[in-house]
């Protein structure tokens, strides 16, 4: 089943269009990769897809619903877990909160899967208490993850999860990403401009 | 012995001062960066809705507080929704134009702004002060027109602590009390409750909080209530013990802003500091020289605040601790 679908969407900052008539479709489960060089519009997408920018023209289509018009925390609520390139993780808040920010994704499910994702992320249980501007790239990563996943999202959209981390980090989470789809049939979109992670996130 | 005494409560008495009057302004600059000019007029809200709860409903004088702050919280939303945020305007539009459109010649109709009428105030401290001064105006001359100069005051409660020739009124005592007890619970709030977490985020990144499922909107709604509640607690504890004209809410704005601004962005242990630091100051110079002297000391400190703390003092703070992790 289609789980995400992008239709002639066209996507602009003040008029410049940066996207034009893209269509997308993602299934249920899938691992879907888009490459680019820097400056395509990558993460213009991924905002298009979480509804942080409002396309020009085009619908996109979330578990058969159009949710073009929806505002972004309206989108995430329905089960879209972001984790936005640079991780933006919240600085000042513990590594605990900002996983607990994750909460208000999926508003369907009370459950949370603090269990798995400490499992899959056992530094984060580590420094539960530490501010989480003081984790290194890496680890912010993680916890960007961590986040977007601990409410047990449907879709979860990854902008360059490799940018500015150590290749042994990178492919410590191309696994986990790996593992994260198989074990919790989460389906993933991601964005890289390297083939390096697209390696390991086979379709 | 007395003297030392005196000093003492002058110290608990400006303390809680500038800790009442400041709190609900820095809420609402802390966390929406809206500089509300009217805060004055929010004290206003809560030290009249309380008189007249007492006077004229015939609620007791605890009951008439929380109804104070409980009227002004209320109020407060009503301003965010209509003026800070521009959702209610913005609505109202948006049903409107269409109809309006339809009805005028195209001439007319193509003048009409087609988007939202109002942009929020978050983050906009210049438009913010301009928009909250208009209301400010507005909330005095309204007062004065419904109410009058001035209206009856409650009793003061509790009576008098003597001591030697002194005494000084046990209500103040509570003043000092309650004013602890507010930065507690303002400091749990922000610290352990979801609704806490969730502004701090909001503060940190408004964006990713929203891409993460927070409703931003609400969020700002909740502490521009909130920070209104608050003032009007404020205006509601002092009630008993200032005179109840339209322009009592001036009264409380050097102190507040002085605060805010001594205090820097982190509300509570900002607010906490700066009342510390200012109520000490204010209170030496006003037992040695009088009460004028004491608010001369207080602006001086501001002045000097703003030329060697620009951060106030937990941006200083913040910077000596990003010092000491580099260091180590
Ligand atoms: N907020 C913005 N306002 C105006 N233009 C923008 C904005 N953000 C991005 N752009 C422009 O849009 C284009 C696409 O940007 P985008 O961030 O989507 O690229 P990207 O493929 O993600 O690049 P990178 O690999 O460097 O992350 C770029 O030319 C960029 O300059
Ligand atoms: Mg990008």
């Amino acid at each position: 089943m289609t789980l995400l679908a992008l239709s002639d969407v066209t996507a602009a900052y003040d008029r410049t269009p940066i996207l034009r008539d893209v269509d997308l479709a993602v299934d249920e489960g899938e691992i879907v990769g888009v490459m680019g060089k820097n400056g395509v519009g990558k993460s213009t997408l991924m905002k298009t897809v979480i509804g942080l920018l409002e396309p020009e023209s085009g619908t996109i289509t979330y578990r058969g619903e159009d949710v073009t018009g929806l505002s972004a925390d309206d989108r995430a609520r329905r089960g879209i877990g972001y984790i936005p390139q640079g991780r933006d993780v919240f600085p000042k808040l513990t590594v605990e909160q900002n996983v607990r920010m994750g909460e208000t994704i999926n508003a369907d499910s009370d459950e949370y899967l603090y269990e798995s994702v400490y499992d899959y992320f056992p530094v984060l249980e580590e420094r539960a208490d530490q501010s989480a501007g003081t984790l290194s790239g890496g680890e912010q990563q993680m916890l960007a993850i961590a986040r977007a996943l601990v409410a047990n999202p449907d879709l979860l959209l990854l902008d360059e999860p490799s940018e500015g981390i150590q290749p042994s980090i990178v492919d410590q989470i191309s696994e986990d990403m790996q593992a994260i789809n198989d074990e919790l049939g989460t389906t993933i979109l991601f964005v890289e401009q390297k083939e390096t992670i697209s390696g390991y996130l086979a379709v | 012995m007395a003297n030392w005494l005196n000093l003492a409560f002058q110290f608990l008495d400006s303390f809680a001062f500038i800790v009442l009057a400041a709190a609900g302004l820095a809420i609402i600059f802390g966390i929406m960066g809206v500089i509300n000019l009217a805060h004055g007029e929010f004290i206003l809200v809560g030290a009249y809705a309380t008189t007249l709860a007492v006077k004229a409903v015939g609620l007791p004088l605890p009951a008439a507080m929380l109804a104070g702050a409980v009227v002004t919280a209320g109020f407060g939303l009503v301003v965010e929704r209509t003026i800070i945020s521009g959702a209610g305007p913005n609505w109202v539009w948006e049903r409107l134009e269409p109809r309006l459109s339809a009805a005028l010649p195209d001439q007319a109709a193509a003048v009409l702004p087609s988007g939202p009428l109002i942009e929020p105030l978050y983050d906009r401290l210049a438009d913010s002060m301009v928009a909250t001064f208009g209301l400010s105006l507005i909330m005095v001359q309204g007062a004065r027109i419904v109410f009058g100069n001035s209206i009856d005051q409650v009793a003061t409660p509790f009576g008098e602590v003597a001591y030697g020739a002194f005494s000084y009124s046990a209500y103040r005592l509570v003043l000092a009390g309650v004013s602890v007890a507010l930065l507690g619970l303002v400091y749990y709030v922000f610290t352990y409750t979801d609704y806490g977490m969730r502004a701090r985020a909001v503060i940190q990144d408004d964006r990713t909080a929203r891409a993460l499922g927070v409703n931003t909107e609400r969020t700002y709604a909740a502490t521009f209530a909130l920070g209104s509640g608050l003032a009007g607690l404020t205006g509601a504890l002092f009630a008993p013990v200032i005179s109840m004209q339209p322009t009592l809410g001036s009264q409380f704005l050097v102190e507040a802003f002085v605060a805010v601004v001594v205090g820097g962005a982190s509300v509570v242990l900002g607010t906490a500091l700066s009342a510390a630091g200012l109520g000490a100051i204010e209170s030496v110079f006003s037992n040695q020289y009088g009460t004028f002297f004491g608010r001369i000391a207080l602006l001086l400190t501001a002045i000097l605040a703003l030329r060697f703390l620009p951060g106030g003092i937990t941006g200083y703070i913040e910077r000596v601790r990003k010092r000491r992790r580099r260091e180590s």
